[in-house]
């Protein structure tokens, strides 16, 4: 009993000392980035990568999520005789919750998970090693980069997710559906508010804080060998989608 | 002047320096020798600061390392170039970014200039004609020796070399044995040279230091070394497989040195 007691106190202490060590991950790499800025070229390389090449997958996934909100919404609503309400339905569903939340996913799916395999083998190789005897900063070239690249990425990602899901909704519920194509758009640009754009937003932002974060860290602190990066990318991936509907959680509460 | 007193280091239960004394006079060449496994490239990374130790002391010109900083060991890092054992070139930066990089990052230099500087660096190691090949598209050699242009190019005060021939066919490592030491002698930084050349390595050394379990057991200049009456060192650089030095797992354990 006692034993089972000790290895759960060593088990929590440890978990508590992890967490101590990724905040001062995230304060030391914001405060890299204010004090040794980036060169641009390296933040666009890295937009590249989080960002544009990302943006075939969103455009993907946000066709089909507008489309079956179109076909659930159309469904449901009918019920109520109110099916001319989709348009507000579909869009307020993306643009508060869906479209920043499904978006994040799909670039920790996609880029994050790449972010701690790079990251990880430069840690096993020694490069980071090398960096740090050149006198230069490892966070500087590996983590600030991501971090503003991320920033910026998510929230345009999210736009284009919105955007795209509300023609998919547009695309099944009037088109395919029949519902009055100046009701799907009449209705939704009376009941959207700026309210609805900007904290679907500011959540954009945090989940790219949280992505670059998360997956900058389970590389840098890799275990050994090939192994050892591949199960940091698998921890990195589950933690960022873990951590991403949680602190979704708690900001809807708080920006609702 | 490097001065290393008392280094011990742990990684976990294992004992790899134990105790370790060792100068490393400014200006000169310090070859440290040793067999596989005890610790010099360990001992190296001491040097710059890569490791602490978990006792003793690491004092470069004066300054303790040991319990610098970040922003204090970039500073004392300036004065120095290191070749990795395994080169760790930046695998995603082609052989002209990789020795180009921190020319780039730290210096004002226009491209030309840099490029210029890169290539003269890359001929100088014996490499033309690799500028856009990426590491992983190059032999061990190769990459060798773009580490040793890289940990050159910033004309550093100390340079850390380790093992900069292990892997190049003898005529090549005999170039950059020669290399070294005639950038030295052009360039007067002081080197530490990790090596298993024997006995190459004591025509370009000043002095020698051995290595075994875990401390420092003979040094001084190539020809003290040479005629040392310690068994240990004898069998070393005669390479016998008879005397103290025993091959792993038939001595190790008897001795009860090493807490497994
Ligand atoms: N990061 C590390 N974690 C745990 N053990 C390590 C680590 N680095 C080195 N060691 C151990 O320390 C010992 C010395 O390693 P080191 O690389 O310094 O040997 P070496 O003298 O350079 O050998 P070689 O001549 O083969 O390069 C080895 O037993 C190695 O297993
Ligand atoms: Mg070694």
């Amino acid at each position: 009993m006692t034993h089972v007691i000790q290895r759960l106190g060593a088990w929590t202490i440890a978990r508590v000392a992890d967490l101590g060590r990724m905040l001062n991950f995230l304060l030391y790499a914001v405060y890299v980035c204010v004090a040794d800025p980036v060169r641009p070229r390296h933040i666009i390389k890295q937009i590249s990568f989080i960002g544009a090449k990302s943006s075939f997958v969103i455009v993907l996934t946000a066709g089909f999520t507008g489309m079956v909100l179109g076909l659930q919404g159309y469904y449901t609503l009918t019920k109520f005789g109110s099916e001319g309400m989709l348009g507000v339905a579909v869009a307020l569903s993306l643009i508060r919750e869906l479209g920043p939340v499904l978006s994040a996913l799909m670039v920790t799916g996609r880029a994050g998970s790449a972010i701690t395999a790079e990251i990880g083998i430069m840690r096993i190789s020694e490069q980071i090693d090398a960096l740090e005897t050149m006198a230069l900063e490892p966070f500087k070239y590996l983590v600030s980069p991501k971090l503003i690249a991320s920033l910026l990425a998510l929230p345009l990602l999210c736009a284009i997710f919105d955007l795209v899901g509300i023609w998919g909704g547009y695309l099944v519920g009037v088109r395919l559906l029949g519902v009055n194509p100046g009701a799907y758009f009449g209705e939704m640009k009376n009941s959207v508010e700026w309210q609805d754009v900007y904290s679907g937003m500011i959540k954009s932002l945090s989940f790219g804080v949280i992505i670059a974060w998360v997956c900058c860290y389970k590389g840098y602190y890799t275990g050994h060998g090939a192994e050892g990066v591949s199960r940091a990318t698998t921890g990195a991936v589950v933690l960022s989608s873990v951590l991403i509907l949680i602190w979704d959680y708690f900001i809807t509460s708080v920006l609702l | 002047m490097i001065s290393l007193r008392g280094v011990r280091k742990w990684f976990g239960s294992q004992l790899v320096l134990n105790g370790v004394d060792l100068e490393i006079p400014t200006g000169e060449i310090t070859a440290i020798i040793g067999p596989s496994g005890e610790g010099k490239s360990v001992l190296l990374k001491h040097m710059i600061g890569l490791l602490r130790p978990d006792s003793g002391s690491v004092q470069v010109d004066g300054e303790e390392i040991t319990s610098l900083g970040r922003g204090g060991l970039n500073r004392v890092r300036e004065k120095f170039g290191m070749l990795f054992q395994n080169a760790a070139l930046f695998d995603s930066l082609t052989v002209f970014d990789n020795v180009a990089f921190p020319l780039q990052e730290k210096t004002k230099l226009t491209d030309a200039e840099i490029a210029q500087r890169v290539r003269e660096a890359l001929l100088h190691v014996g490499l033309s004609g690799v500028d856009a090949k990426y590491p992983d598209q190059l032999s061990g050699g190769m990459k060798k020796r773009v580490g040793l242009a890289r940990a050159l190019l910033m004309d550093p005060r100390i340079i850390l070399f380790d093992e900069p021939t292990t892997g190049l066919d003898p005529v090549m490592g005999r170039g950059i044995h020669h290399m070294i030491k005639e950038t030295h002698a052009k360039f007067g930084y002081t080197a530490v040279v990790v090596s298993h050349e024997i006995p190459e390595i004591f025509d370009i050394a000043d002095r020698v230091a051995v290595l075994y379990r875990g401390s420092i057991v003979a040094s001084g200049t190539p020809e003290e070394i040479k005629s040392s009456s310690d068994p240990m060192v004898r069998q070393f650089i005669s390479g016998s497989l008879e005397g103290p030095i025993q091959l792993e797992g038939t001595m190790r354990d008897e001795e009860g040195f090493r807490p497994v």
